[in-house]
């Protein structure tokens, strides 16, 4: 067939009303993310920006949390209620014990199609996007990648902002006809809501029809990435990072350096990492890592919109560069016009004599 | 064995500008490249290829200058290439082209025999969304393996696999049955040198082109701005600071100078911060 078959109606997407069959959906659900037990943070970020999105809506905000067995789960159902979700729904089966995408994919469909969410939200982790763009495809409803900022408009419909053309634009997107409207967050994008201990909400079980012989992959082994060398660089209270400004990758030890004496985590831009001189997980931007420390340190960083979109969510931002006119004194707090290479030995030392003074004292 | 690798022509991030007055994006000269993550998918194909025989199609959907990194594929030695090329596809969603892809899929097995894997780059540089590579799986039905590190063993004759792939915190090692999509990790794998056999091969090679209809594609409702259930409502610069940061004064002051400056700087705005600094260095 071909262009003859084209209907006359205008394009689908575009429609102002919502079919008949979507106007039954309605609350807000964060996937939880749990491994191993421990659930991942950006979940709880994204039950408080999911509250404040329910309450605009009207609507309930819930939990979802899969696994194994149930006794492995209170924890996660607990810290859901107390980062303000009104129910959870809890599904359980041994099939789901190690997440796989097929199993996972199907528990999640089926509940989406019993109990019809408006908005369904996960994080951009690497579990987060295996899951969510297996569950939109199947369900054939909209998701939008690493938002940024999450809105409901006059509509009721879900205003997903992210950054567009490499982090160069922002650009706001809508699931005006499908439901649920699907959406990923990265780590520390969003703020961690202050729990409320001792909130609870409403348990839903949930048993999925899944049969263990029906799911082609099978886990052979875990294998836990050793602690030493992860980049804890997301949840990090002091951040030094390195750009091109540096000049080599050499000089890349002097923003190790500094990070050391501050106790806190080192990581470059993405040029950094595109020549080689870092690895992908310490890099800080849009593609790489969100950071919200308390003290961020850019050191010949130019300040991109990219990168500046990462690190925003810093309480203060001091920026290190040799020309005046970069981006990133736009968005830094505190800023010096000055050549990190030759600044950060300075710093470094500086910071190192008076934590030295202060250890002597105490 | 039949393997077929999804690539995407993107342009080249780095040099991207914005124009200062409309905001909007100066495509004009900006040179395209291959995907660089599709690259790592493609030198895994080959390198299966290498080892169990068998034949790699690359498949890309775009424009029709898209065919410049499908012929820049077969000089790395990929054995043919399809470029999906028509207006309908303009302004695909990810659930949109991951449904012109999968057909395309349908059509290169009914033509040259079913791929038993489909390779993807975890994500494009352009979207950065890494939806396509699991939307092909499940229209497909084939097994969805993303984020792979290494692939450890195919048995085609069983139609068996074992991979590693990263996972939240740590590596999963796993088995599983062929048909599958992967969706490859950056830095598995480095991009062999071109053979000049396959340069000169590639200079001259058909590219097949196929539109919607050629592709077996019936419904093009599902296709482009039509098939598309997201809409980009607005698309804007993000919004200055009120205020620019404070700079600190470097006029004749030597580097220990301004850092001194700067320290003062972040214990007068971060007073708490300063404290807490000095308390774990001296080990509380």
């Amino acid at each position: 067939m071909s262009g003859t078959a084209r209907p006359a109606s205008g394009r689908a997407g575009m429609k102002k009303e919502l079919p008949e069959h979507f106007r039954a959906y309605r609350h807000v659900w964060v996937f939880v993310e749990v491994e191993h037990g421990a659930v991942h943070p950006v979940s709880l970020e994204l039950l408080g920006e999911g509250r404040k999105l329910a309450d605009k809506l009207g609507a309930e905000l819930a939990g979802v949390v899969l696994g194994g067995e149930e006794r492995g789960l209170r924890d996660a159902v607990t810290a859901a209620w107390e980062h303000g979700a009104d129910l959870v729904y809890l599904g359980t089966d041994p099939v789901l014990d190690q997440y796989r995408n097929e199993p996972y994919t199907r528990a999640m469909t089926q509940l989406v199609n019993t109990y019809k969410p408006e908005i369904l939200l996960l994080g951009a982790t690497v579990l987060g996007r295996d899951l969510a763009g297996a569950i939109a495809t199947t369900l054939l409803t909209g998701l939008t990648a690493d938002c940024t900022e999450l809105a409901i408009d006059d509509e009721r419909s879900l205003a997903a902002t992210r950054p567009t053309f490499g982090g160069s634009l922002l650009c706001t997107i809508h699931t005006l006809n499908f439901r649920p409207q699907m959406a990923t967050v990265r780590p520390r994008v969003m703020a961690m809501p202050r729990p409320e201990p001792g909130r609870v909400g409403r348990l839903v079980p949930f048993r999925p029809e899944l049969r263990e012989e029906d799911i082609v992959t099978k886990v052979l082994r875990y294998l836990p990435d050793r602690d030493s060398d992860k980049a804890q660089l997301a949840y990090a209270d002091v951040v030094v990072a390195g750009g091109m400004g540096l000049r080599s990758a050499e000089n890349l030890q002097l923003v190790r350096n500094l990070a050391a004496v501050l106790r806190g985590e080192w990581g470059g831009s993405r040029p950094l990492v595109q020549k080689g001189w870092m690895t992908a997980d310490r890099q800080i931007g849009q593609t790489g890592k969100t950071i919200r420390p308390r003290l961020y340190i850019a050191a010949g960083i130019s300040g991109a919109i990219q990168h500046r979109v990462g690190v925003e969510g810093a309480d203060l931002i001091l920026a290190i560069n040799t020309d005046p006119k970069a981006p990133i004194f736009d968005f830094a707090h505190l800023g010096v016009v000055a050549d990190a290479v030759e600044l950060l030995p300075a710093l470094t030392e500086a910071f190192g004599r008076r934590l030295a003074v202060n250890r002597l004292a105490g | 064995m039949h393997i077929v690798v999804c690539i995407k022509q993107v342009p080249d991030s780095a040099q991207i500008r914005v124009h200062p007055v409309t905001n909007t994006i100066m495509r004009q000269g900006v040179p395209t490249i291959i995907n660089p993550y599709d690259l790592f998918a493609l030198e895994e194909a080959l390198r299966l290829r290498d080892q169990l025989g068998g034949e790699v199609t690359v498949l890309t959907m775009g424009p029709p200058m898209a065919e410049d990194s499908l012929r820049k594929a077969l000089t790395f030695g990929a054995d043919r290439a399809v470029l999906l090329t028509d207006r309908f596809f303009a302004g695909s969603d990810t659930l949109a082209t991951s449904f012109a892809l999968a057909q395309a899929i349908r059509r290169i097995g009914e033509t040259w025999g079913e791929p038993r894997i489909v390779f993807t780059g975890k994500q494009t540089i352009d979207g950065d969304t890494a939806q396509v590579g699991p939307g092909i799986a499940r229209r497909l039905g084939l097994s969805q393996l993303t984020y792979v590190a290494a692939i450890d063993e195919v048995d085609p004759a069983a139609g068996t696999m074992t991979l590693r792939r990263r996972a939240e915190g740590g590596v999963q090692e796993l088995t599983t049955r062929l048909p599958v999509l992967i969706t490859m990790l950056e830095g598995t794998n480095e991009m062999r040198r071109g053979k000049v056999a396959d340069a000169l091969r590639a200079a001259r090679a058909e590219i097949v082109t196929w539109s919607a209809a050629k592709a077996g594609i019936t419904d093009v409702a599902m296709c482009g701005l039509r098939g598309s259930p997201t809409v980009v409502k607005r698309v804007f610069a993000p919004a200055a600071r009120a205020e620019r940061a404070v700079l600190v004064e470097t006029q004749d002051r030597s580097p220990g100078e301004i850092a001194e400056a700067l320290i003062a700087g972040i214990g007068t705005r971060l007073p708490a911060l300063h404290d807490d600094l000095l308390r774990a260095a001296a080990g509380y």
